[in-house]
């Protein structure tokens, strides 16, 4: 996990083997990373979920907040193994209560995320949880709802890392843990 | 759940932290908001436990989760009683070759989409996502099930609109719900 080589744990090569690398989409030039031929493979989509519950069972997570659409996949199980809320962040006008919003950039204008105000509390530890890193957009948004509302986020997991686009690098100093890099 | 079983005691906590807001998306409607049950783990897991329970010996190959509130529940599931899960997804997002489903809206039609290597003849699949209104999303996932020659085994959702007679657009299927709302 993270990059750290020597150590890597041998599930890890499983679940790589699994992940469909699907040229030009949405648009060409575009290598897109398909998890859900993970998630057709029982034993590397528990050991995807196992790896992060590992990591996290004990360190204190009171919150996940999972990214939609493909960070509602990952983030569940984990929060259910670990015994934390999740908590769903949203595309705009999907949470029916009353909600902060974050806007992030897109390649052609932006895009916001959406919580839920009163769902988390400060002084929560939080994880963010999506399939995949790119240019850390998302992440950075979501990372500043939590803090918004007093959350300590402790790190982001992703399944899925793309190193060239330095997303790392917007996560405002957070740690980033990550199973697969495609280079 | 039918009427006549004994209601499991993990049934009233779970429904008691659905909550209900009024007018959302629009007036006169009562969106049920299962937020709240995934901010009492205790509650959430609950629910994925009431459902593993049912489908463990089942024989379940396929858990079909639709997009977005069915993924919650259904990757949960699927990863308890070791069996595929795919995503049934709104257009554009799956990047492989899919079929699709036009459903009905209040106002025009929608598409589900799904991979066609995901599921083949010989699966026994679940459908899940978090409530069952008129049942045209659960048609269009079963049809697109059906369509590669799955077996679409039950539905199941966490809540149910029963007034909205959802169950009657199932073509026979089973459903299987936590809650009702009336």
């Amino acid at each position: 996990m993270s990059g750290n080589k020597e150590e890597e744990d041998p599930r890890i090569n499983g679940i790589k083997t699994k992940i469909r690398v699907v040229p030009d989409f949405p648009k060409k030039g575009i290598m897109f990373q398909d998890i859900t031929t993970v998630l057709l493979d029982p034993k590397a989509f528990k050991d995807t979920i196992d790896l992060f519950v590992e990591r996290y069972r004990d360190k204190n997570i009171s919150v996940v907040a999972g990214i939609e659409a493909r960070g509602f996949i990952f983030g569940p199980p984990i929060a259910l193994a670990i015994g934390a809320k999740f908590v769903p962040l949203r595309k705009p006008k999907k949470l029916p209560g009353e909600t902060i919003f974050e806007e992030y950039e897109l390649e052609y204008g932006n895009d916001r995320l959406e919580m839920h105000i009163g769902a988390v509390e400060a002084g929560d530890r939080a994880l963010v949880v999506d399939d995949l890193i790119a240019t850390g957009g998302t992440l950075c948004a979501a990372i500043n709802l939590l803090e918004r509302v007093g959350e300590e986020v402790v790190e982001c997991a992703c399944v899925i890392e793309l190193p060239e686009l330095k997303g790392r690098q917007r996560l405002k100093g957070k740690p980033l843990c990550m199973l697969v890099e495609y280079r």
